[in-house]
């Protein structure tokens, strides 16, 4: 180790400085990026509801066949319950990255998280 | 090279840069060749082991030895794997550009201070740059691949630092390379 060690300059220190620095900075990008802002509930391609994913909230829905509950909580979003035969879109689970989606297609009803793109800005907010 | 039997015949003059390039290159490619081997966990994630033999080139030779070195490996090697002018192809040429400009400018910092290791955070932090602004721009065109950017530079930071290393050791002679068998020249 000390060998090894011994091949480095003291810019080389520098230059690991900044280089660790970068991968630090870059941590939060790829967090921040990834991080789903809205819940797009969709009937028959006709938005429902967009529920902002930062408080918990139940919501019932009317689908084809019955009633679909859609459980936001802070950073994700799930369809807690749907009428469907295979419960696809429930056994899902939850989602948390944008653009994900479940599709009830017995209800004919979807549930999208979108990230920051998708018509969602702090002044509607 | 056999005498001429025709008067035709082309002779092209090789000179001792071309068997010194050549014979980096070929050590690249085989280094090249060899990493494709190894499974990745994220695909683009992979050491640049070829980029050693750059370092080494760039101290030993110079920046336009170092250049030839690196792009005849690009292309080598993915003529090798059937890959060439595939997009793959191109992210691997964006990122050797990228890393010799990086090198360009590195190779300027005074030689005391900033040794192999300053060189390959420069070229393997240029290389994963360039190669992600690719991806977005041409390929990906939808800012989830910058979710990869950590991971990316993550991979920069340590394969740059251990193949720094690893060129430094080489150049300091603790374990050098065959010198060039000049015997089999004609």
């Amino acid at each position: 180790m000390k060998r090894w060690l011994g091949h480095l300059r003291a810019g080389d220190w520098l230059a690991m400085l900044v280089a660790a620095a970068a991968v630090a900075a870059s941590l939060p990008l790829g967090w921040q990026a990834g991080t789903a802002q809205l819940a797009v509930v969709k009937r028959d391609g006709a938005v429902l509801a967009e529920l902002p994913l930062d408080r918990p909230r139940r919501l019932q829905v009317q689908g084809a066949i019955g009633a679909t509950v859609i459980e936001v909580q802070p950073g994700r979003a799930r369809v807690a319950a749907d009428p469907g035969t295979h419960q696809y879109c429930v056994r899902q689970g939850w989602l948390v990255r944008p653009n994900a989606i479940a599709i009830c297609a017995p209800s004919h009803v979807s549930l999208q998280l979108k990230g920051r793109e998708g018509g969602y800005d702090s002044l509607n907010y | 090279m056999t005498p001429s039997t025709t008067e035709a015949e082309v002779r092209l003059a090789i000179t001792a840069d071309d068997r010194r390039i050549a014979r980096h290159a070929a050590a690249a490619i085989v280094l090249a060749i060899a990493e494709a081997a190894i499974p990745t966990p994220l695909p683009g994630v992979k050491p640049g082991l070829a980029n050693i033999v750059v370092l080494i080139v760039l101290q030993r030779h110079g920046w336009g030895d170092a250049a030839w070195v690196s792009l005849l490996r690009v292309f080598a090697a993915a003529l090798l794997m059937g890959q060439l002018f595939a997009p793959g192809f191109f992210l691997s040429l964006g990122g050797a550009l990228a890393s010799l400009a990086a090198l360009a400018a590195t190779s300027r910092l005074p030689a005391r201070l900033f040794g192999p290791v300053t060189h390959s955070l420069a070229a393997a932090f240029a290389h994963v740059g360039a190669q992600l602004l690719l991806a977005r721009v041409w390929l990906v065109p939808h800012d989830g691949v910058f979710h990869l950017l950590p991971a990316f530079a993550a991979a920069a930071f340590v394969f740059g630092i251990v193949n720094g290393l690893v060129a430094s050791h080489f150049l300091a002679g603790a374990a050098t390379p065959p010198r060039d068998p000049e015997r089999n020249a004609p």
